[in-house]
């Protein structure tokens, strides 16, 4: 039964990969993808870049905002992440993608506002000009790409969403992205690479 | 047959087309399984400002997207905190009046959070008088259900199902009058 899972999981997530493949243009990164690294201005006005984290083994990328209720579900729980992970060589990357001007919500200064009252212990960039959330492939808020430093590049290892409950963290029966780099930390593969969620789309003009 | 991890699938997914097919079958029998031994359809109901949800979760909403029929289905997955979701609503409530006897039902699936049922959810049908069907589904396994209403959704709203015993189409967008119209019609020759 637990091989027929693997399976079933594993054949989902080919038909997803043959669909995006077959259906769009530009569709992202898949799983074992080399992610670009970018310099987006952070909260502080500093410019922020993977190639930054000299010591770093990895990152939680993670495409968030203020604006989505799923998003505002998550903060909590990307705060942990960032706490258990960082120290341990995976930080936690915050970007928004949004375009502010659709969504005032997510401007810069809403941002900022946002990380103080929270207390962000990571840095939140504003994916300006949206053109790293295109190259990624994120088509939501939140939706994490866990990334593994390798001397390749950054490799992509995971995609999807943080846990299997976004309601209520303690009710949580998976934890994907934590699975995922436990699995990194020990030089495991990752037990589920790609994960779905409801979240809110990307904003940006025209398409609002 | 020992067990391969997805990353090694994944390598080597171009040069295992048989083995897709394969999985595809196991795939489609183990949801099958699944679907038998979780059987329990969970349907709540509450009622406050004279509106009355229809709560499911997925195993509940399945038998929604699945009619066999012979009405044409079109299914919207929608909810209030969705701005584009809520923008293309009226299409929807307009394709309902205006396909009204003429074998075509509309579902508006909402994916409100129960803690806005009553605050956000219940107001915004009362007020703006929604006419469509509505149910409202309440189910974090998210990624066990999402893949079974379409494969290519990653779980960004609004989508749309248009559907007939024959015939399915998903769509990953969102729609102006005319362009949902235009999807409808190819159902209707």
């Amino acid at each position: 039964m637990k091989l027929f899972k693997t399976l079933s999981i594993l054949a989902i997530v080919l038909v997803a990969s043959a669909f995006s493949v077959n259906t769009t243009v530009a569709s992202g990164y898949e799983v074992g993808d080399i992610a670009t690294d970018f310099k987006l201005k952070n909260i502080d006005g500093n410019i922020v870049s993977l190639a930054d984290y000299t010591s770093a083994k990895g990152f939680i990328v993670i495409f968030t905002c203020n604006t989505c209720p799923y998003a505002v579900q998550y903060e909590d729980r990307i705060i942990a992440l960032d706490k258990k992970y960082a120290d341990k060589g995976f930080p936690v990357i915050a970007i928004m993608p949004n375009d502010p001007e659709v969504q005032p919500g997510d401007s810069m200064e809403a941002m900022k506002a946002r990380a103080v009252s929270k207390g962000f212990t990571f840095p939140y960039l504003m994916d300006e000009g949206q053109k790293i959330y295109p190259q990624y492939g994120a088509t939501k808020t939140p939706h994490v790409y866990l990334l593994e430093k390798t001397n390749k590049g950054n490799v992509v290892r995971y995609i999807g969403a943080i846990d299997d409950n976004y309601k209520d963290a303690s009710a949580v029966n998976t934890k994907y992205v934590e699975d995922a780099v436990d699995a990194l930390l020990e030089g495991n593969n990752v037990p589920e690479t790609k994960t779905r969620a409801i979240g809110c789309t990307i904003k940006v003009k025209n398409n609002n | 047959m020992s067990i391969l991890t997805l990353d090694d699938y994944f390598y080597n997914m171009k040069h295992t087309l048989a083995l897709f097919v394969l999985l595809l079958v196991s795939c489609k029998t183990d949801k099958k399984t699944d679907t038998a031994q979780t059987n329990d359809i969970k349907t709540e109901t509450s009622t406050n400002n004279d509106v009355k949800l229809e709560i499911h979760d997925f195993n509940g909403l399945e038998p929604y997207l699945n009619r066999t029929d012979d009405k044409i289905y079109v299914v919207n997955f929608w909810a209030t905190w969705c701005a584009p979701c809520i923008k293309e609503l009226p299409h929807f409530e307009a394709l309902n009046a205006n396909y009204k006897g003429k074998n075509i039902e509309v579902i508006l699936v909402s994916l409100d959070f129960p803690h806005q049922f009553e605050t956000k959810l219940k107001p915004y049908i009362k007020e703006h008088d929604l006419k469509s069907k509505i149910v409202v589904l309440d189910d974090v396994d998210m990624n066990t259900w999402i893949p079974k209403v379409d494969e290519n959704w990653d779980g960004a709203i609004p989508v749309t199902i248009i559907y007939n015993k024959d015939k399915r189409e998903f769509y990953d967008q969102t729609f102006t009058y005319e362009s949902l119209e235009n999807e409808l019609k190819q159902f209707l020759k």
